[in-house]
């Protein structure tokens, strides 16, 4: 079975602190990760391949230095990877992202594709099931539990709704996203990680994807940031300390009648 | 390709080092450079230049083209028979965008045996309804939504397209989106119309670290997902008059891929929804043990809220995981939002940051969760909380 997972390098956002003389974000210094939920995906292949044989194909695209991404994917045990970089994929949204992705996959051999469900820098869990549609393969979102029948024909995933979960199957091939539950991300061990850096890795091109350029990048982009600013700060919110239980009870209860909260 | 910079009409101001949200500017002798594998084109700095040194290369827009487009449509999504709530703030959220435009407001609806839901969809602000009720659009699947969707607009030409930001609306978004290659704007927390009539797009990035604000300037429809309980669905206005228009949308049983074998509700019986109620209590690693916890379910109980936990209280089972509020969990915006012994760590406060009034109380006076407390308490819940139970309860029966 040939499984793809496209992963993302992402910012530690935890780290990620905003200048309050300027409102922007301070980037310097903040380490680069393996989007927590693509580890989640990387392991799912993973362990689909030790029951049922296959190859496990990590593709990102991203600078020169999402690399490092790649590599931990194939420390975790992915076989190979794929690199897209080039100055002319910058600034493309979640459309071009999927599309430019897509265009590559496309030539690629696969049964199952499984992605994280967002990536913690935009949290917009867009680009999977656009991935999907450019394929013109079904998807299933939101995966806790996968399971592949016997065969290898089909899979049945647990989906999370908002009540719960759903059972859902669907032939293969299929693009699924990963969610919290799914597994337990193993960490790479040492032998692994050396391996890493001997696996076959491609890197691929604007111009060895063969696309119009007016298809990827910011000009392949429907969707454009006009503006970031920082979310609007608290005014002077109250603190204080409990010396007297009843009374700062007395007084939030006030606060909050007076703000009609309650 | 993108960034035009014009060194010789730089006047090495730097301001645009200093609006740079991507750390891509740095000074360079008098004058600038730009590290392009940061930049993501978000035209920050050429809008600050004064001296028009920076250029972003756009396309170009066809205003004939987008002229064609009008009306601002909601998906309605509807769950064992009945609206979703963010449906109905969508609809009175589009009323005003609608105003603002002079068009008109299209719900749509989509199930089987949904077609009673239409009228009350006028009496929210709809002018019309567009109806498609059929047996296999009983149940979500991408594919037959997909489908009943894209055929709906391709040759009625909306403006603008909201779905709601729950999982469906997640899930089907983005695959009507990728099908009429189409912008498409997640999570939205605020939408609003410009001096050109554009839809802009405001939604939190970064785990809340910075609000974007984002356009599609060159294509319509516009479209965006919006987070639920951002906006208040207006009361019902039973004199209202809208169209009800039944649509037939073909859709073949072999064009739906996936099948669902089974729903398992893990909603426990009785226990609100943090994304929908009001008022959310919260709780986190302080209150120590499972048993502990009937004490914000008083709080709950006074308020009308719904419980919630931090991961580490899902993850130990002692909230099931629909309660979870935070990254991995639910995003949600309640009015007033209750922190108990919660420390406040990004992952949490990135799926609550954005509540109205966020109530903590924390013992140790440096949680972080005080940062964007509206009212911090520096205490111990178990001292505290059966106070706070204690006045609400007077107050309400004072009233
Ligand atoms: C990828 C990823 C995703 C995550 N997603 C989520 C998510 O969706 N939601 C989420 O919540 N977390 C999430 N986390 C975990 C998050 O980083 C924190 O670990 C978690 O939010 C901490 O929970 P807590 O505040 O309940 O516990 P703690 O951090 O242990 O804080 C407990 C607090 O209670 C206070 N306290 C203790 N006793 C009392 C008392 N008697 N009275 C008053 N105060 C008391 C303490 O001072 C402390 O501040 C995620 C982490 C990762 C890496
Ligand atoms: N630049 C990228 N390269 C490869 N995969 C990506 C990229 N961006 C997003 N993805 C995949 O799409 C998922 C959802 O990302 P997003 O839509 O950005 O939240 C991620 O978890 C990845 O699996």
């Amino acid at each position: 079975m040939k499984i793809i997972v496209p992963v993302k390098q992402v910012p530690e956002v935890a780290e990620v602190k905003v200048n309050p003389d300027t409102g922007t974000l301070i980037r310097e210094g903040v380490p680069s990760i393996l989007n927590p939920f693509d580890e989640l995906a990387v392991e799912a292949a993973i362990q689909l391949k030790e029951s049922h044989g296959g190859e496990v194909t990590i593709i990102t695209m991203g600078p020169p230095q999402a690399k490092d991404a790649l590599y931990k994917a194939l420390a975790m045990g992915g076989d190979k990877a794929v690199h897209m970089t080039d100055r002319a994929f910058a600034g493309a949204d979640t459309w071009a992202t999927a599309y430019t992705l897509a265009k590559q996959i496309e030539k690629m051999e696969f049964d199952l594709i499984i992605c994280g469900k967002q990536a913690i820098d935009g949290d917009t869990a867009q680009v999977g099931p656009e991935i999907a549609e450019v394929l013109g393969i079904p998807q299933i979102c939101y995966a806790r539990h996968i399971e592949m029948s016997e065969d290898g024909k089909s899979i049945t995933v647990h989906r999370e709704t908002d009540e719960g979960y759903e059972v859902v199957k669907a032939r293969l091939p299929v693009l699924i996203t990963a969610t919290k539950g799914l597994n337990e991300p193993r960490l790479p061990n040492i032998m692994g990680i050396m391996k890493a850096k001997k696996k076959p890795l491609e890197e691929v091109d604007a111009e060895s994807l063969g696309v119009p350029e007016d298809e990827i990048g910011l000009k392949g982009s429907p969707t454009q940031v006009r503006k970031v600013f920082p979310p609007q700060k608290k005014a002077g919110g109250i603190k204080i300390e409990a010396e007297d239980p009843k009374e700062v009870a007395k007084k939030l209860v006030e606060f909050l009648a007076e703000k009609g909260a309650i | 390709m993108g960034l035009i910079y014009k060194k010789d009409v730089c006047t090495g101001c730097m301001l645009c080092p200093k609006v740079c949200n991507f750390g891509a500017i740095e000074k360079d002798g008098d004058k600038v450079k730009f590290d392009l594998d940061k930049c993501v084109l978000c035209g920050s700095c050429e809008e600050v230049c004064p001296v028009d040194a920076i250029e972003i290369e756009r396309q170009v827009i066809d205003k004939e083209h987008l002229a064609q487009y009008k009306d601002v449509w909601v998906w309605c999504e509807t769950h064992e028979g009945r609206l979703r709530s963010v449906a109905r703030e969508l609809v009175t959220k589009s009323r005003e965008l609608a105003d603002k435009l002079n068009e008109q407001v299209v719900a749509v609806l989509l199930g089987h045996n949904v077609e009673g839901l239409a009228e009350s969809l006028v009496h929210q602000g709809a002018d019309k309804v567009l109806v498609v009720d059929k047996e296999i659009l009983a149940e979500y699947t991408t594919d037959a939504y997909t489908i009943a969707m894209t055929t709906l607009i391709a040759p009625r030409k909306p403006s603008i397209v909201l779905f709601g930001a729950t999982s469906n609306g997640r899930d089907l978004a983005p695959r009507v989106a990728a099908r009429m290659a189409l912008g498409l704007t997640a999570d939205c927390t605020g939408l609003d119309i410009d001096e050109e009539g554009q839809l802009v797009q405001t939604r939190p990035a970064f785990g809340g670290n910075i609000m974007a604000e984002i356009l599609c300037p060159y294509t319509r429809p516009q479209m965006a997902t919006v987070r639920p309980n951002v906006f208040k669905p207006s009361e019902l206005d039973t004199s209202r008059d809208g169209d009800i228009e039944k649509v037939d949308v073909e859709i073949r049983p072999n064009q739906v891929r996936t099948k669902v074998l089974e729903k398992v509700s893990e909603v426990v019986e009785g226990m609100k929804s943090v994304e929908e109620a009001d008022v959310v209590v919260c709780s986190g690693r302080g209150i120590k043990d499972p048993a502990n916890l009937e004490l914000p379910q008083k709080l709950a109980d006074v308020l009308d809220a719904a419980v919630g936990g931090s991961r580490p209280i899902v993850d130990l089972g002692w909230l099931p995981p629909t309660q979870q509020v935070g990254q991995s969990g639910r995003t949600i915006c309640p009015k007033l939002y209750f922190a108990l012994g919660i420390s406040g760590a990004i992952q949490h406060t990135a799926g609550m940051s954005t509540s109205d009034i966020i109530v903590a109380i924390n013992k140790d006076p440096e949680a972080p969760i005080f940062e964007i407390a509206d009212f911090g308490i520096v205490g111990d819940i178990f001292d505290i909380l059966p106070h706070i139970i204690e006045e609400v309860k007077r107050l309400k029966a004072e009233r």
